[in-house]
């Protein structure tokens, strides 16, 4: 077994997505299988490759602090589902 | 004949000579769109009224003297580029009332080239899938056979220009998602190389291997979109600043003094033996232009899938944070702390392929698990990187299949996850390695499905892909066909 559902279940957790009893049931096989597949990798020696994790040689974008304009308040707040006319609500927090 | 059928180039002429307005090439794919959309099931969205404003505006800027290059031309675009004021869903339920106040850089560029947009495609859920399944509101047929997937994310667009529903499209490729449902459909895609198109304004799926590009009717369209859209963008930080070449220039240049790669390793175990006779004559078709056929290795080519089956889901798990209920989208109003509010809210609002990698890349991304899954995935990533570095100082066009079989029947793959990845094996690697990569039209297969020719290049060797690209369309000269529709 690669992932148990315990480990779905704290993944899930991780990602903040609610999972009922049924969804762990189908993930955790589907899960296993494409993680044993993914195994695969191991057939490589890689102990001396470095990581890419851009193609190509990306450095960081500068640009100057400039002032602009940013979007009006009311069309930022036009999508979301709470609103108090000023910014967004959500649940109480503490 | 009728207008919807004709290239964007052919149409550019019609349009310069007054022969047809854009008011009434609008209209016409209107029409077409009422009369064959219930059957294809491409658009999620029609923008008919803004479409019909475009166009009147198209028409007023050419009789002003004033025509740019896309002047009047009717476009679809995929709903993951961001269009202000019209909604834009990702195929998700999580955003299935999001209407955007901004446009992403190249619906901008677009509409500045005098572009109508007739409405946004369908696509698999957040760009995740190979056959247009996933998408929350349904699923588009393949025009060449109603009981055929027409592959994806970019389903929508391929089925809409195989259908004559708009006159090109624009699409995003993270693992093949422009370059398979091109070849399914039986047009034209190119995935431009990683930096080439900005992605201001695209919905982000895996950051690492996104990028933007055209799905058109044939190689000179693909050049004239390609055109429109590429160049630099300081609102994104990936783009890369270097001037955008006169791609429609570089077709004319044939197949003489190009040497072409043939990876063994794409022609494996596996390959549908119509779709290896079709890619077969399409290389054929570039040796008959004056090309050099080698034969070459990209030994790392089997592990794509697997460092891709990481990599893009942990970057999505991470990038997919952003829909949680709180400034956009859906939200779960019964929750009644923030945490549950999240959770019910993500719950709801992803359907299941979404959920799977967004697991995936959490799991593979938590504690203890870092170094066996991200790490050695990229690792493998440098491996195949230096697979193609080898390979283009030896040749300069990569030739290939798309997908080792052609389109498979609607439903087939749905509940077997990995048989459904397994399909992007051949266009994962360009992705992987950040290189430019295309599909065009090499054939039919016995029951009618399209076949497609992949061609690789090397960064920013767009010039080159199209030129090998159009080299092979003039030589294999295929009968311009219509979907039974």
């Amino acid at each position: 077994m690669k992932i148990s559902p315990a480990e779905v279940r704290h993944a899930a957790r991780l990602a903040r997505l609610e999972l009922d009893e049924e969804e762990v049931a189908s993930l955790t096989p589907q899960l296993d299988q494409i993680l044993a597949y993914i195994d695969k990798l191991n057939e490589l020696d890689t102990t001396d490759t470095p990581p890419t994790t851009h193609a190509l040689e990306v450095v960081n974008a500068f640009r100057e602090d400039e002032v602009r304009p940013s979007i009006d308040r009311q069309i930022a707040l036009a999508n979301a589902p709470r609103t108090d006319g000023e910014a967004f609500v959500v649940p109480r927090v503490i | 004949m009728n207008p919807c059928d004709q290239t964007i180039h052919e149409l550019q002429d019609l349009l310069a000579r007054g022969e047809i307005s854009a008011v009434e090439l609008t209209r016409s794919y209107l029409e077409r769109i009422d009369a064959l959309d219930p059957t294809v099931g491409a658009y999620l969205t029609l923008a008919r009224e803004s479409a019909l404003e475009q166009a009147a505006e198209a028409d007023r800027r050419r009789s002003a003297g004033d025509a740019p290059s896309l002047c009047g031309i009717p476009l679809a675009i995929k709903d993951v580029l961001c269009t202000k004021g019209l909604r834009t869903t990702c195929g998700s339920r999580i955003l299935e009332n999001f209407i955007p106040p901004y446009d992403a850089t190249v619906i901008e560029k677009l509409k500045t080239a005098g572009a109508v947009i007739l409405g946004k495609v369908s696509m698999d859920e957040f760009a995740m899938g190979s056959s247009n399944e996933n998408c929350a509101f349904g699923t588009p047929r393949n025009p060449w056979s109603l009981e055929h997937v027409c592959g994806g994310s970019s389903g929508g667009s391929g089925a809409a220009v195989a259908a004559g529903l708009c006159a090109g499209s624009l699409g995003s490729d993270t693992g093949g998602s422009i370059r398979q449902p091109a070849s399914y459909c039986g047009v034209v895609g190119l995935k431009p190389t990683y930096g080439r198109v900005s992605r201001y304004g695209l919905v982000a799926y895996a950051s690492s291997l996104d990028q933007v590009g055209p799905l058109t009717r044939d190689v000179t369209d693909c050049a004239i979109l390609l055109q429109a859209i590429s160049g630099f963008d300081p609102r994104d930080s990936t783009s890369i600043d270097r001037p955008t070449p006169d791609y429609r220039a570089a077709l004319g240049q044939g197949g003489a003094g190009l040497t072409v790669g043939v990876p063994r390793e794409y022609f494996g175990d596996g390959l549908d033996p119509e779709v290896e006779r079709a890619v077969r004559q399409g290389i054929d078709a570039l040796a008959a232009a004056g090309a050099r056929i080698v034969d070459i290795s990209l030994p790392h080519s089997a592990y794509g899938v697997a460092a891709y089956y990481i990599i893009a889901p942990a970057e999505a798990s991470s990038n997919l944070s952003r829909f949680d209920g709180v400034r956009y989208g859906l939200r779960d109003l019964e929750a009644d702390s923030l945490i549950d509010m999240f959770q019910r809210t993500r719950a709801q609002g992803f359907g299941p392929e979404v959920k799977r990698r967004i697991i995936i890349g959490a799991f593979a991304l938590s504690s203890g698990y870092y170094d066996a899954y991200y790490k050695k995935a990229s690792q493998v990533r440098t491996l195949i990187v230096e697979d193609f570095r080898r390979a283009f100082a030896e040749c300069d066009v990569i030739a290939a299949p798309v997908t080792p079989t052609p389109a498979w029947r609607l439903g087939e793959r749905l509940h077997d996850p990995l048989s459904m990845y397994l399909s992007d094996i051949l266009t994962i690697p360009a992705n992987l390695a950040g290189l430019p990569g295309m599909s065009l039209p090499c054939g039919f297969s016995s029951a009618g499905l399209p076949i497609g020719l992949q061609l690789m290049a090397n960064h920013f060797a767009e010039e080159t892909l199209l030129r090998a690209a159009f080299a092979v369309e003039q030589e294999l000269a295929l009968e311009r066909r219509t979907p039974p529709l």
